[in-house]
C-alpha cells in the first residue's frame, strides 16, 4: 500500500475495486448462473468487457508516456498491433492442419501465396512462451531504436508527434503488403485455439477477460508504483522542465527512453489479450486514427494521472459501441466534438472535473 | 455628327456587301458539288466497272470526297432502299446510325434490311486503298500526312514507294519528310547490297522511331536453333552498335520521364504541404485539418461542375477562387472557434483540430455520401504530349505542375511585397515585438491561418484533377504533408518546394525497383532518420526565433 501510494488517493482505490468487480464477478455470473437469471451476463458482453480492458491497459501506458513524460505519441497504436501480431501468429500455428487448405506447417494465406516455406521470422511462434516473449520484445526493440535515435537528437514537441505518426503509417503500408508475410490486407484470422483450449468457448472468453483484468490491476499497480520512484519523479520534471532537469546533470535521453520502452512493451501486453478476445488482427490497427484515438481516451479521462486513462478509455469505447450501433453518422461528429471540448474545455479531463467539483464542495 | 452618320452609311453597305458575297459562295458550293454528285450516282450503280469509274471520279475532285471513299473502304457506306439516297451507316449493335453522305446530318437509325451495303471487290479495294493514301498524303493537314506515311510504311508495294517518293519531292513539313525518309531507310535495310544496308542503319540509329527498334532486333536475334537470322557478320555487329545508341537514348528519355513523373507528384506534395508551411511557421500551430481543408477544395470543384455541366473547363477555372474562399473561410472560423484559445499549447491544437478534421469528413460523408465522385477533366488538359516514339508526357501533370509554380510564385509575392506579408513576417519572428510596434497579431493570426487555408482549397482543385473526390481525400496526403514541411525546415517556403520536389522525385525513382508501397515506405523511413539527424529540416530557421 505504501509503496503505491494508494491510501491517500480514493479514486484510485475506487479504480481498482471497480475493475476487481468487473474482473472477478462477471465471469462468474457468466458461467455459473443459468442462462435466465437476471444477473446472468451474455457471452457478448464477456468479450466486449474484455476488449475495453485491453484498450484501458493501452491507453494507460499511453498516459505514462503522455501524462507523466509529456512524449505526444501519436504511433502508440503501432506498438499494440505488434504485440498483437505476435500473439496472432502463434494463434495462426496453432491452427495446423485445420485451415482450408490443411497444410501442416503453412497458414493457409501462405498456401494461397505458393508460398513453399515458413519464413524465419515465423519460427518458434509453434510455442507459446516465445510468443509471450515476442510480444514484449518486438515493440519493445522497435522503441527502443526509435526512441534512442529521436531522444538522442533532441526531437521534440509536435516534430516527435509527425514522426511517431510517420512511424505507425510506414508499419500500416508494409503490413498490407502481401510479400510481408503476415497475411496483408486480411491479417492474422481464423483462430482455433489457445494453448490446446477452444478460442471460441464461453469458459475461455471468460478466463480471458480475468486475465485482462488482472493484468491491468497489475499493470496499473505497477506504474503508480513507478510513478512515485525516483526515476518517475525525475521523468515528470522532464515533462515541466526538460532544459533544466538536463542541467541538473540527468541524462534525459536515458529516462525518456526508459519510459518509452516500458509504455510500448505494455501497449504489445494489451494488443496480445486483445487477439484472442477479437478473434482478428489485421493491418488497419496500425491506421494513424487508432493512434490518436488512444490519444483521446487518455485526453478525455484525465491525463497524468493513470486511472484517468482507464476511465477514458472505457467511457469512450462504449460510446462508441453504443453510438456505432444506433446512428453509425454520428461517431465521427461525436468523436470529433469530443476532441474539441476536452481539448479547449476540459485540459484535465473528467478526472480533473471531478476533482474541481469535489473540492468546490469541500471548501 | 456627320462623320458618324458617314461611318454607318459605310458599315450598312458593307453589311450587304458581305450578304451578297455569302450568296454567290453558296451558288459556288453547288456547282462544286456537281461532279460529287454525280459520281456518288455513278457509285450507287450495280455494275462493277461503273463503280471504278466512280472512284476515279471522286478520286479528281480531291480531299472533300476523302471521307466518303474511307467509308466506302470500310464498308460503311450504304444506299437506303427505301429513297435509294447514300449514307454512312455505323453499326450499333441493332441496327445502323446513318448519316448523310454528302452533308454529314445526322439522320436517326435504321434496321439491317432497310439498307444494301455498297460492295467492292478485292481488286478495287487495293486500287481504292492507293487512292485514299495519296489524298491523305496530300491533305492539308500535317498530322494526317504523318499518320498517312506511318500507315503506307509498313506496307511493302513499289507502287507505295513511289507516291512516297514523289511526295518526299514536295513536301514541306520537316516531321513529315522525315518520316517519308525513315520509310525508305528501312526498305533500303533489307536491300541486297550490303553497303546501302549498312548505310542505313547508320542513319537509322539517329531516329527516335520504335519500328526501327523492332527491326533491328530482328537482326540480332537467333532462331531456335541458336543460329542468327541475319547471316551477315558485319551488319549484325554494326545493328547491335546502333540498338546500343538507341537503348541509350531510350534510357534518358525513360530518366526525363521519371524525372517528369516525380516533378509532377513533387508538385501535388508542395501545393499540399504549402498552406501548412505557413500557418505551422508563422503560427507554430499543426493544422491537422489541412488535409480536410484541400478535401473541401476538391468537393467546390465537383459542386462547380454539377452547377454548369456544359462548361467544364471554365467551372474549373471558377472553381480557383470559389475553393480558396471557402476554405479560408473555414480556416477562419476554426482559428477564431478553437485554436486562439489554445496558443502556447501545441500538442492541445493538434488534438482539437484533429477533431475538426473528423467532423469535417463526417459533414462530406453525409451530405454527399461516403462514395468517391469523379470530377470530369476540361479536354485541355487530357491527353499527352508526345514528343517522340519514346517520350510523351500528360497533360495534367504537366499543368498542375505550372500551376503549383504558380501558386508558389504568388505566395512569395504575397508574403515579400503585402502589407499583410510584412505583418505576418513580423510575427512569424518576435511575436510580442510585433505586437508592441502595434501589430495586431490576433488579426495577423486569422489571416495567416486564412491564407493557409485558402491555398489548401486551392491544392484540392489540383487534386480533384488527378485522383478521386471522396471524404478520405484529405487523410491521404496528411501525413505526406507533413513530411514535406519537416524535411523541408518549418518557416520556409523555399525549403517546402525543395523538400517536395525531392521527395517527389525519390519517390519515382525508388518505384521501379522497390514497388510503389515500399518506396513510399523507405522515403519515410529516411525522413524519420533524417530528423534525427537534423530535427530543424533542410533549411532551418535562424537567429533567435529558431531557439523558441
Amino acid at each position: 500500500m505504501k509503496l503505491t501510494g494508494l491510501g491517500q488517493d480514493k479514486t484510485a482505490t475506487m479504480v481498482l475495486v471497480a475493475l476487481a468487480a468487473v474482473t472477478f464477478i462477471i465471469p462468474f455470473c457468466n458461467l455459473a448462473l443459468p442462462a435466465d437469471s437476471p444477473m446472468h451476463f451474455s457471452a457478448y458482453t464477456v468479450s466486449l468487457l474484455g476488449k475495453y480492458l485491453t484498450f484501458a491497459l493501452l491507453g494507460l501506458s499511453l498516459d505514462l508516456v503522455w501524462g507523466y513524460c509529456g512524449i505526444l505519441a501519436l504511433g502508440h497504436g503501432a506498438f499494440f498491433a505488434l504485440g498483437g501480431y505476435a500473439m496472432g501468429m502463434y494463434l495462426m500455428r496453432q491452427i495446423g492442419t485445420r485451415g482450408v487448405y490443411g497444410d501442416p506447417l503453412l497458414p493457409d494465406f501462405m498456401v494461397f501465396l505458393n508460398w513453399k516455406e515458413l519464413p524465419w521470422y515465423w519460427l518458434g511462434f509453434d510455442h507459446f512462451w516465445f510468443a509471450l516473449l515476442m510480444v514484449v520484445l518486438v515493440p519493445g526493440a522497435l522503441a527502443f531504436v526509435f526512441g534512442w535515435l529521436a531522444f538522442r537528437s533532441r526531437v521534440t514537441g509536435v516534430y516527435l508527434s509527425i514522426i511517431t505518426q510517420a512511424l505507425t503509417y510506414a508499419l500500416l503500408l508494409a503490413f498490407f503488403r502481401n510479400e510481408m508475410g503476415f497475411g496483408g490486407n486480411n491479417g492474422l484470422t481464423d483462430f482455433k485455439e489457445l494453448l490446446g483450449f477452444n478460442i471460441q468457448s464461453e469458459a475461455v472468453r471468460a478466463v480471458l477477460l480475468m486475465m485482462s483484468g488482472i493484468t491491468l490491476m497489475t499493470a496499473f499497480l505497477v506504474c503508480r508504483w513507478l510513478v512515485n520512484t525516483k526515476l518517475g519523479r525525475v521523468v515528470t520534471a522532464i515533462r515541466d522542465q526538460e532544459s533544466r532537469v538536463r542541467f541538473l546533470g540527468y541524462r534525459v535521453e536515458m529516462f525518456k527512453l526508459w519510459i518509452f520502452v516500458f509504455a510500448a512493451m505494455l501497449a504489445g501486453v494489451a494488443g496480445a489479450l486483445y487477439v484472442p478476445q477479437v478473434g482478428i488482427i489485421n493491418p488497419s490497427e496500425f491506421s494513424p486514427l487508432n493512434s490518436l484515438e488512444i490519444v483521446i481516451w487518455v485526453a478525455m479521462g484525465g491525463r497524468g494521472t493513470l486511472y484517468g486513462a482507464i476511465i477514458g478509455a472505457v467511457l469512450v469505447n462504449y460510446s462508441k459501441t453504443v453510438l456505432t450501433g444506433l446512428m453509425p453518422e454520428i461517431w465521427l461528429f461525436s468523436l470529433g466534438a469530443v476532441f474539441v471540448i476536452v481539448t479547449v474545455l476540459l485540459p484535465d479531463g473528467i478526472v480533473g472535473l471531478l476533482k474541481r467539483r469535489l473540492q468546490e464542495q469541500h471548501s | 455628327m456627320k462623320a458618324n452618320s458617314i461611318k454607318g452609311y459605310c458599315r450598312l453597305a458593307a453589311f450587304f456587301m458581305l450578304l451578297f458575297s455569302l450568296a454567290s459562295y453558296g451558288d459556288q458550293e453547288v456547282s462544286t458539288q456537281q461532279p460529287l454528285l454525280d459520281a456518288l450516282n455513278n457509285l450507287k450503280q450495280g455494275s462493277m466497272s461503273e463503280r471504278e469509274q466512280a472512284i476515279t471520279q471522286l478520286a479528281g475532285i480531291g480531299q472533300s470526297s476523302l471521307g466518303i471513299l474511307q467509308a466506302l473502304l470500310d464498308g460503311k457506306l450504304f444506299t437506303l432502299k427505301s429513297d435509294a439516297k447514300l449514307v454512312v451507316g455505323i453499326d450499333n449493335n441493332q441496327g445502323y446510325d446513318i448519316s448523310d453522305a454528302v452533308s454529314g446530318t445526322p439522320l436517326g437509325t435504321v434496321e439491317r434490311a432497310d439498307v444494301n451495303k455498297i460492295n467492292l471487290t478485292n481488286k478495287l479495294r487495293v486500287s481504292l486503298r492507293k487512292i485514299i493514301g495519296e489524298l491523305e498524303l496530300s491533305a492539308d493537314d500535317p498530322l494526317i500526312r504523318l499518320a498517312a506515311v506511318k500507315a503506307m510504311g509498313n506496307e511493302d508495294d513499289d507502287a507505295v514507294l513511289a507516291l512516297l517518293q514523289a511526295r518526299a519531292g514536295v513536301e514541306k513539313d520537316a516531321t513529315v519528310l522525315k518520316a517519308i525518309n525513315v520509310v525508305f531507310l528501312l526498305k533500303e535495310m533489307n536491300s541486297s547490297d550490303k553497303a546501302v544496308r549498312i548505310k542505313a542503319i547508320e542513319a537509322l540509329k539517329e531516329q527516335n522511331n520504335l519500328d526501327v527498334v523492332n527491326r533491328l532486333n530482328v537482326i540480332v536475334e537467333k532462331d531456335e536453333g541458336g543460329n542468327y537470322l541475319e547471316t551477315d557478320v558485319e551488319v549484325r555487329n554494326i545493328a547491335k552498335a546502333a540498338l546500343i545508341k538507341i537503348n541509350s537514348r531510350l534510357q534518358m528519355y525513360s530518366t526525363i520521364e521519371t524525372v517528369f513523373f516525380g516533378l509532377s507528384l513533387g508538385a501535388v506534395l508542395v501545393l499540399a504541404a504549402i498552406g501548412l508551411a505557413i500557418t505551422f511557421g508563422v503560427m507554430g500551430v499543426i493544422n491537422m485539418a489541412h488535409g480536410e481543408l484541400m478535401m473541401l477544395g476538391a468537393y467546390t470543384t465537383y459542386v462547380m461542375q454539377q452547377l454548369m455541366p456544359n462548361h467544364l473547363g471554365i467551372s474549373v477555372l471558377l472553381s480557383i477562387p470559389a475553393a480558396f474562399m471557402i476554405s479560408a473561410l473555414v480556416g477562419i472560423a476554426i482559428e477564431r472557434g478553437i485554436i486562439r484559445f489554445l496558443y502556447g499549447r501545441p500538442l492541445e491544437t493538434l488534438l482539437a483540430t484533429f477533431g475538426v478534421s473528423l467532423i469535417l469528413q463526417q459533414s462530406v460523408r453525409s451530405i454527399f455520401s461516403p462514395l468517391n465522385r469523379s470530377v470530369a477533366t476540361p479536354e485541355w488538359m487530357s491527353g499527352s504530349w508526345q514528343i517522340n516514339d519514346f517520350l510523351s508526357l500528360t497533360w495534367n501533370r504537366f499543368y498542375i505542375l505550372v500551376f503549383c509554380l504558380m501558386v508558389f510564385v504568388l505566395l512569395l509575392q504575397i508574403l515579400k511585397r503585402t502589407r499583410l506579408g510584412l505583418e505576418v513576417r513580423a510575427v512569424a519572428q518576435n511575436r510580442n515585438m510585433a505586437r508592441a510596434m502595434g501589430i495586431p497579431t490576433a488579426k495577423v493570426d486569422a489571416l495567416t491561418f486564412g491564407l493557409g487555408s485558402g491555398i489548401a482549397g486551392v491544392a484540392g482543385v489540383a487534386l480533384s484533377q488527378i485522383t478521386n473526390v471522396g471524404p478520405n481525400l484529405g487523410q491521404a496526403y496528411i501525413v505526406d504533408s507533413f513530411m514535406v514541411v519537416v524535411f523541408g525546415g518549418v518557416g520556409n517556403l523555399w525549403g517546402t518546394l525543395v523538400a517536395g520536389f525531392v521527395l517527389g522525385i525519390a519517390n519515382k525513382f525508388l518505384e521501379p525497383f522497390a514497388g510503389a508501397v515500399l518506396a513510399k515506405i523507405l522515403v519515410l523511413v529516411f525522413i524519420i532518420l533524417f530528423i534525427q539527424k537534423r530535427p530543424r529540416g533542410l533549411f532551418p530557421q535562424k537567429g533567435r526565433a529558431a531557439d523558441s
